[in-house]
């Protein structure tokens, strides 16, 4: 899994002629009578950072919970590294190297800092390694090391986030999807947090991000989607989007196809 | 004339009996949310392979008590449990209740309904003296034994990766699945656990009891739900302070009520459930999560 990280990284350059890591075709999801991803399509190349904005109810939590499995698409294709990912046990999902930070953080608050980090490395046979890389995390964040012992659910919301990254991180993986990992936070801790994802890219892992704040996911991003009511109403770069009178309309669903409101 | 460090050895090795069953009890519902009443059925079929071993040295016998509880464990888990996963409580709870009902009627249809005797520890029938205290060997192994297993669990959920990912899943299985958590290896372990601690529950109870019958489990299990219930359901820590809780009232009843009273030492035991419920309905260590999430 290592070995195919760091080819991913290391074909970066070259994305454009391969096929990409991961690839969404046609993907529909339903909740009973109400459709929440319409046959959305787009593709995350090696490296790349790619971001999804829209607003309350566009699908975006769906749209990763359908990627990592948590929920049954109705129709469609996900390929991850050309393989096909519908249908498989959801513990296959971070084996195969999708890393997901859920919305709303999911500390594991019964388990100490230190134990969640050790449970984000749960797959990882290279224990010692690891242990080293958890140590790491604890000297660029000396506050969690600090409460290393201490319950995961007394930490701030901020401390609670940089955890479940660095959680994610400790899996190794290819592909980290993060559902708005800004929610709630202060400005500063935000900022914190998009400088840590700015390391995390250098490092070579694509990441795939869900954002409201519509100027962070243009500014992070190579390539951002507008996505309302279920369809991609829009894509671009920040230059291409950014001050685009287009753009907030398609935020706001009010570009010709219509939208949710 | 009572003596009161008889009543607290007495207390501690009936209430640890009921600790490990309610730590059994407590492994699977945390992580499946499920009340497996089945598990008075794992005690039962243990302690009837002792019966039909009781020809075959002593560590046969209960390592073939052990093997059997915890196939059964995994076997019941395997064809009636695993379809029914992620199915609300009260189907699985049904459920639990059919797989002990056909279990118990397979028994009194293979062996019949009538008391066998047996005797799987005979070298503990005798007393130990300590100072001026007579002490029954059986009791003391079975306070050691009992205390010994609450150790070695607390350090298997502490200290290891399994133990780890036990933990984690019984706070929020899907996150748990999502960081790589193998949730047919949790459970499997988790039941495994529930029929070792079943069969070694079995074995001390056969020799304190003497006899084996088709509802021989029942007894202890309906007491050791009580504990799970005070203690906490979903809260380990809880399972095992109910248990010996609900030992220590029990032996207590057993020696302060009016003799004419006893027979109805278990009506008192619920009366004073109950009042602890109606003051902490979510018992005494209530579970942080016991809502699946994300
Ligand atoms: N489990 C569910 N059951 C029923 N409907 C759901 C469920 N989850 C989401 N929905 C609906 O599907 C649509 C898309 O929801 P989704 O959570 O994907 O949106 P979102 O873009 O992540 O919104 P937010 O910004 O509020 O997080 C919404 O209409 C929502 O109400
Ligand atoms: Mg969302």
């Amino acid at each position: 899994m290592t070995a195919i990280a760091g080819q991913g990284g290391g074909r970066q350059g070259s994305a454009e002629t391969l096929a990409p890591l991961l690839s969404i075709r046609g993907l529909t999801v339903r909740y009973g009578p109400i459709t929440a991803l319409d046959g959305l399509s787009l593709d995350v190349g090696a490296g790349q950072v790619i971001s999804i904005v829209g607003p309350n109810g566009a699908g975006k939590s769906s749209l990763l919970a359908a990627i990592a499995g948590t929920v049954k698409p109705a129709g469609g294709q996900v390929t991850f590294k050309g393989q096909p990912t519908i249908g498989q046990p959801l513990e296959q999902t971070v084996r195969r190297g999708i890393a997901l930070v859920p919305e709303g953080r999911h500390v594991l608050a019964s388990l100490t800092v230190l134990e969640n980090l050790r449970l984000g490395a749960t797959i990882r046979r290279d224990t010692a390694e690891a242990a080293r890389e958890i140590e790491g995390f604890f000297k660029t964040f000396p506050i969690l090391g600090e409460r290393r012992n201490k319950s995961a659910g007394r930490l701030s919301g901020g401390e609670q986030q940089m955890l479940v990254i660095a959680r994610a991180l400790l899996s190794k993986p290819t592909l980290l999807m993060l559902d708005e990992p800004s929610l709630g936070l202060a400005p500063k801790i935000t900022d914190q947090i998009y400088a840590m994802l700015a390391s995390i890219r250098e490092a070579g892992v694509s990441i795939l991000v869900v954002e409201q704040n519509a100027a962070r996911a243009l500014r992070v991003a190579d390539r951002t989607y507008v996505l309302n009511g279920g369809i991609i109403r829009m894509s671009g770069t920040e230059a291409e989007l950014s001050g685009n009178p287009d753009f907030e309309a398609a935020y706001f669903g009010l570009a010709p196809r219509g939208g949710a409101q | 004339m009572i003596d009161p460090a008889q009543i607290l050895i007495d207390a501690v090795s009936v209430g640890g009996l009921y600790a490990l069953t309610a730590l059994g009890i407590g492994l699977i519902f945390s992580v499946m949310r499920l009340a497996n009443f089945a598990h008075a059925e794992l005690v039962t079929v243990a302690a009837y392979m002792l019966f039909a071993f009781s020809g075959s040295p002593v560590a046969v016998a209960i390592l073939v008590a052990i093997a059997a509880a915890v196939l059964l464990a995994l076997a019941t888990e395997r064809i009636a449990f695993r379809p029914l996963r992620g199915a609300d409580s009260a189907t699985l709870l049904i459920s639990s209740f059919a797989v002990s009902m056909f279990l118990q009627k397979l028994l009194v249809f293979l062996v019949g309904s009538r008391p066998k005797a047996l005797d799987p520890l005979p070298a503990l029938s005798r007393t130990v003296s300590i100072g001026s205290l007579q002490v029954s060997a059986l009791k003391l192994v079975t306070i050691v034994v009992c205390l010994t297993l609450l150790a070695a669990l607390t350090a298997f959920l502490k200290w290891t990766r399994f133990g780890l990912q036990m933990r984690a899943s019984a706070e929020n299985f899907t996150m748990s699945r999502l960081l790589g958590v193998r949730a047919n290896a949790v459970i499997a372990i988790a039941f495994g656990l529930s029929g070792l601690l079943a069969a070694v529950v079995a074995v001390l109870f056969a020799a304190q009891s003497g006899f084996v019958q088709p509802r021989f489990g029942v007894q202890i299990v309906i007491i050791a739900f009580v504990a799970t219930v005070i203690g906490g359901l979903g809260n380990l820590f809880g399972a095992a302070v109910g248990g010996f809780f609900v030992g220590v009232v029990t032996i207590l009843l057993q020696a302060f009520l009016p003799a004419e009273l006893r027979p109805f030492r278990e009506a008192f035991l619920f009366v004073i459930v109950i009042a602890i419920l109606l003051f902490r309905p979510q018992g005494l260590f209530p579970a942080r999560n016991l809502k699946e999430r994300v």
